[in-house]
């Protein structure tokens, strides 16, 4: 196997370009899926990784097209298996910088098994779910994040699932980081997308990704800064959570349920507010449970985006190395030592 | 440390060349223990052997009921033995219900071992001996049977009673006993159990003697009593050629393979699998393997074991997943993947009884043809099939050289019956073991012309090109590639042109592999027995039984299933007929006659058993007789 140059100190810097393969992207014009793109060509060169060394794995989906336009290594899969391909690949190339591009369907429907058992097992990738909440590739069918009610080829009555929520689903599979972001959210996005690759562990970061053509409102209720202000909160680490225009709402915890404050009636200030923190557990899952439909609930709780959660825990493949390790002390096994096993006798 | 052992003369001893034992008892009597120590101590005696264990189904069935029975049979002999034996020369019956379970295999004439307190009337009633019934060891129903009635339970507790054991413990050492006894029957030396149960023991010396006791009380009471007066003692000459040895079963030998082929090419194993019976032992001793730079993951379900691999492969291992019926269903559509991406990956199918949850503890052949056809789109493989437990071990590594040096996901059949069986291996040599190269491209300046992952050799084979490597970042998929770029392309000649390749590609494999030699039997003749997987045994031990007869039978084995060896027509064609016995309902029959356009005589036989010599000589000699 060739050694790994991972000094890039003899190169010329890199930039965005770098990362463009020869590719010409097929998604349709107004599709989120180039603004991620954009994002992850822009991070690329921030990582101090070798493009030889990063590699895009994917599923099956308009999204799960990304690693063809990424001047790394890819492998565009199967349907819902990109998660167990990437497992494999990182733990049996641990020094890799292994990525995932999936939609709504392959990682919550087909792959949805993956997605738990990967999120509990804390491999270190960097996750991309592209969620446009309808599956894009096939033409239009509804998605298990599709909200109720939404009219599709498969619900022309109206879809009658219950939507997942991402957030809640990463944290109850034991994810150690989630992260949402909205595609047009550029710099936010990019920040993002920094931050779990060099989280150790799986990141998923959820990206609200808009589908002009087969759900062209899904995120209507976040997107234009008139609603944004208003119906999102952008969580920081040690930051209260304020929101609002002229950021004159507050979240305060009342014991463990979370309320809308107003900050300029002058009885509650921002020192009384919910302090976001990134480590506590406990509180990521209230933030994950903000999910109100801001169209439909009247006293909805903002969506959150920003960083939710990033726990620091030991990963797969680490945890298998140093097993590896203890059992190598003594050296690695010859073949020799494995042919002749430990039950052999002799003949004379 | 050998512990001496005396007997009086008084005894003859006959020699005999292959004896069948069967150790059968309830779950809870170390029937697997007390055989595996016989099987040790003849491996190490020197003899040839042939192992098979027999679990009861359920985990915990009920104590002393046939569901309860739990058997270990084994042949050996001082001449090869390729089974454990069709029916067995001799039980031993721990119980009623042991009895019941296994006599309608013994020979007519074998001998019983009973132990008397597996047959009282509690034991009686559960083994589903009616109350008005007579117990079997007396009321002359054995009569075509040498009977022994061994009070072996009374005969511990007396020998061991001032032990120090509590009842319980004392109770437990009734297995050694009997072990001891066959020790006695069969002229065999104590000394390998003994050095066991010191190393298994160390620290409890008293249990460790009380075992021992319990050995030599046996060993003892076949010198001293008279009930074997008639019967004599038995003694079967050692055959091995010097050398180290080891007993591996079918599933330690995979991976074992797995192991070594990954060493002999500098790679490292990475087995992505999911639990299912009887393929889990090949995770289970993977698992144990680090020491050698191994990797396994457990993954939620066969798909995911399968797609891990694949990502592994991609990365440069020696990549393998294991599975039976069921989990080798679940991974057709990875197979898939893993044709069009052409990247090295075995797939060990133990395969079980099916179809479904099917038989799920007994052994078929019946998924050759979703190896071969099992996938979407025109998807060709190579199938290779294994024919002893030993043969897991040289089988598993073909296929893993032919996985790396073809670039093509290679299906690796075994089943249940290989899989637990075991025999000695003669340890191989590691320079015996043929070379693997890997073909890794390596690193490319940007001023090189542009890399090819899809340009192939004279074998169509591509490029290994991992990450890591500079200059040869690349994007590949499932969805069709061009010719030499590998770049998405819907071109309707292309599509043609890759399929023709990827078919040719498999084809040329028959170039690198041995052709078809005949195993036993002239070159031509009147009938060739065709055999493979693990009907191996048996036909080898029918066809010399023929050949002894003076009929005009051969025998060939197939390992190579696809593509098959160049001169296999030919050779058929030396014969006027061609049988083909197979665990399923002809599938390789089908195969035959598609490539060969003539028509084998199919033997089938569907019951979760594998065959037995004395089912294919029959069959032999009655197709010999209609001419
Ligand atoms: C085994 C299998 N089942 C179904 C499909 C069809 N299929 C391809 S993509 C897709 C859904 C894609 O939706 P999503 O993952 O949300 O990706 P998007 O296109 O929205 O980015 C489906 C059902 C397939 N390719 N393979
Ligand atoms: S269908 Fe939707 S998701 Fe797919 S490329 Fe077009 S806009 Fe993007
Ligand atoms: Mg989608």
């Amino acid at each position: 196997m060739p050694d790994i140059d991972t000094s890039l100190a003899s190169r010329p810097p890199l930039t965005a370009k770098h990362f463009a393969s020869d590719q010409e992207p097929k998604w349709c014009p107004g599709c989120g899926d180039h603004a991620v793109l954009q994002q992850l060509k822009n991070v690329m060169p921030d990582l101090g990784v070798p493009p030889e060394d990063i590699v895009f794995i994917s599923g099956i989906g308009c999204s799960s097209r990304l690693p063809y336009y990424l001047a790394t290594y890819g492998v565009h899969g199967i349907h819902g298996r990109a998660l167990p391909m990437a497992s494999g690949l990182k733990t049996s190339r641990p020094e890799l910088s292994v990525w995932v591009a999936t939609g709504d369907g392959d990682a919550l429907s087909i792959g949805g098994n993956h997605f738990i058992h990967t999120l509990r097992r804390n491999i270190d990738l960097n996750v991309v779910l592209f969620n446009n909440e309808i599956y894009g590739l096939t033409k239009g069918q509804y998605s298990p994040t599709t909200k109720v009610g939404l009219k599709t080829v498969t619900s022309p009555l109206g879809v009658i699932d219950h939507p997942f929520n991402t957030a809640t689903l990463t944290l109850g599979a034991g994810g150690s980081f989630f992260a949402r972001a909205m595609d047009r959210d550029g710099k936010v996005l990019r920040a993002i997308l920094h931050r779990a690759a060099t989280h150790r562990g799986t990141s998923l970061v959820e990206i609200y990704q808009h589908c002009p053509i087969f759900n062209n409102s899904a995120f209507e209720a976040f997107a234009g800064q008139e609603n944004k202000d208003e119906s999102t909160v952008y969580v920081e680490h040690d930051m209260p959570l304020v929101f609002g225009k002229f950021r004159q709402k507050g979240i305060r915890l009342d014991g463990s349920t979370p309320v809308v404050v107003d900050l300029f009636k002058g009885d509650v200030s921002e020192s009384d507010l919910w302090i976001h923190d990134e480590k506590d557990s406990f509180k990521a899952n209230l933030l994950a449970r903000f999910f109100d439909d801001p169209l439909t609930v009247e006293n909805f709780l903002p969506r959150p985006f920003g960083i939710f959660y990033a726990e620091d825990r030991l990963t797969y493949e680490d945890a298998l190395e140093a097993q590896i390790a203890l059992t190598q002390e003594q050296g690695e096994g010859s073949m020799e030592e494995l042919l002749v096993g430990d039950n052999s006798y002799i003949i004379k | 440390m050998s512990e001496p052992i005396s007997s009086t003369s008084k005894f003859t001893v006959t020699p005999k060349t292959s004896v069948s034992v069967l150790f059968a008892g309830d779950s809870g009597d170390g029937m697997q223990l007390t055989g595996t120590q016989f099987a040790n101590t003849v491996a190490v005696y020197g003899a040839d052997l042939n192992t098979f264990p027999n679990f009861p189904s359920e985990i915990r069935a009920p104590a002393g009921t046939v569901a309860g029975v739990s058997g270990f049979q084994l042949q050996f002999g001082s001449k090869p033995v390729y089974t454990p034996g069709a029916r067995f020369d001799v039980m031993v019956a721990m119980n009623a219900a042991a009895l019941k379970a296994k006599l309608k295999e013994l020979h007519r004439g074998g001998i019983i071992i009973a132990c008397t307190d597996g047959f009282d009337e509690k034991n009686l009633r559960l083994a589903g001996y009616k109350a008005d019934e007579a117990n079997p060891l007396e009321d002359g129903t054995l009569s075509n049977y040498i009977v022994f009635p061994v009070p072996v339970l009374q005969l511990t507790r007396e020998a061991l009673k001032d032990s120090g054991l509590s009842h319980k413990e004392i109770d437990r050492c009734k297995n050694m006993f009997i072990l001891g006894l066959l020790y006695w029957l069969y002229s065999l030396p104590i000394d390998v159990t003994v050095e066991m149960l010191h190393a298994k023991f160390g620290k409890n010396a008293t249990i460790a003697e009380a075992n021992i006791r319990a050995i030599k009380a046996g060993y003892f009471f076949g010198d001293e009593t008279e009930i074997f007066a008639n019967l004599g003692r038995f003694d079967i000459s050692p055959s091995k050629q010097h050398g180290t040895y080891r007993r591996v079963t079918g599933n330690e030998a995979c991976a074992i393979g797995l192991t070594a082929a990954a060493k002999k090419a500098g790679l490292n194993l990475f087995l992505g699998s999911y639990p299912i019976t009887p393929a889990t032992e090949i995770l289970q001793t993977l698992a144990k393997m680090k020491k050698f730079g191994v990797k396994t993951f457990q993954a939620e379900d066969e798909i995911a074991g399968i797609v891990s691999s694949i990502g592994a492969a991609y990365g440069g291992a020696l990549a393998a997943t294991n599975t039976s019926g069921p989990g080798l269903a679940l991974k057709t559509e990875a197979l898939g993947l893993a044709v069009m991406l052409e990247l090295p990956l075995v797939v060990i199918n133990v395969q079980r009884g099916g179809p479904s949850t099917g038989l799920p503890t007994k052994p078929e052949q019946s998924d050759l043809m979703m190896a071969m056809y099992g996938r979407h789109g025109d998807a060709p493989m190579p199938i290779l099939a294994a024919h002893s437990p030993v043969d897991c071990f040289y089988t598993t590594y073909e296929a893993s050289r032919i996985a790396i040096e073809h670039m093509t996901p290679v299906i690796c059949l075994t089943d249940g019956y290989l899989a637990l069986s075991s025999e000695p291996w003669k340890v191989e040599s590691a320079e015996n073991l043929s070379d693997i190269n890997p073909h890794f491209s390596t690193e490319r300046s940007p001023e090189d012309p542009p890399f090819l992952p899809y340009k192939r050799d004279e074998r169509h084979v591509r490029p290994w090109a991992i990450p890591g490597t500079k200059g040869l970042e690349h994007r590949i998929g499932g969805l069709e590639k061009q010719h030499e770029t590998g770049h998405v392309s819907t071109d309707p000649d292309n599509h043609e042109l890759m399929t023709r390749l990827r078919a040719e590609k498999i084809e040329k494999i028959a170039d690198s592999i041995p052709l078809q030699t005949i195993d036993n039997g002239p070159d031509k003749g009147d009938l060739l027995i065709l055999g493979w997987g693990s009907s191996y045994g048996a036909i080898k031990t029918a066809v010399e039984q023929a050949l002894e007869k003076g009929h005009s039978v051969a025998h060939a084995h197939l390992r190579y299933l696809n593509p098959f060896p160049k001169n296999l027509g030919e050779l058929m064609g030396n014969f006027r007929q061609v049988l083909i016995p197979e665990n399923n309902s002809g599938q390789l029959v089908h195969l035959i006659r598609d490539k060969y356009l003539f028509a084998p005589v199919s033997f089938t036989k569907v019951k979760g058993l594998p065959f037995n010599e004395m089912e294919i000589l029959e069959k032999i000699t009655d197709i010999i007789k209609e001419h």
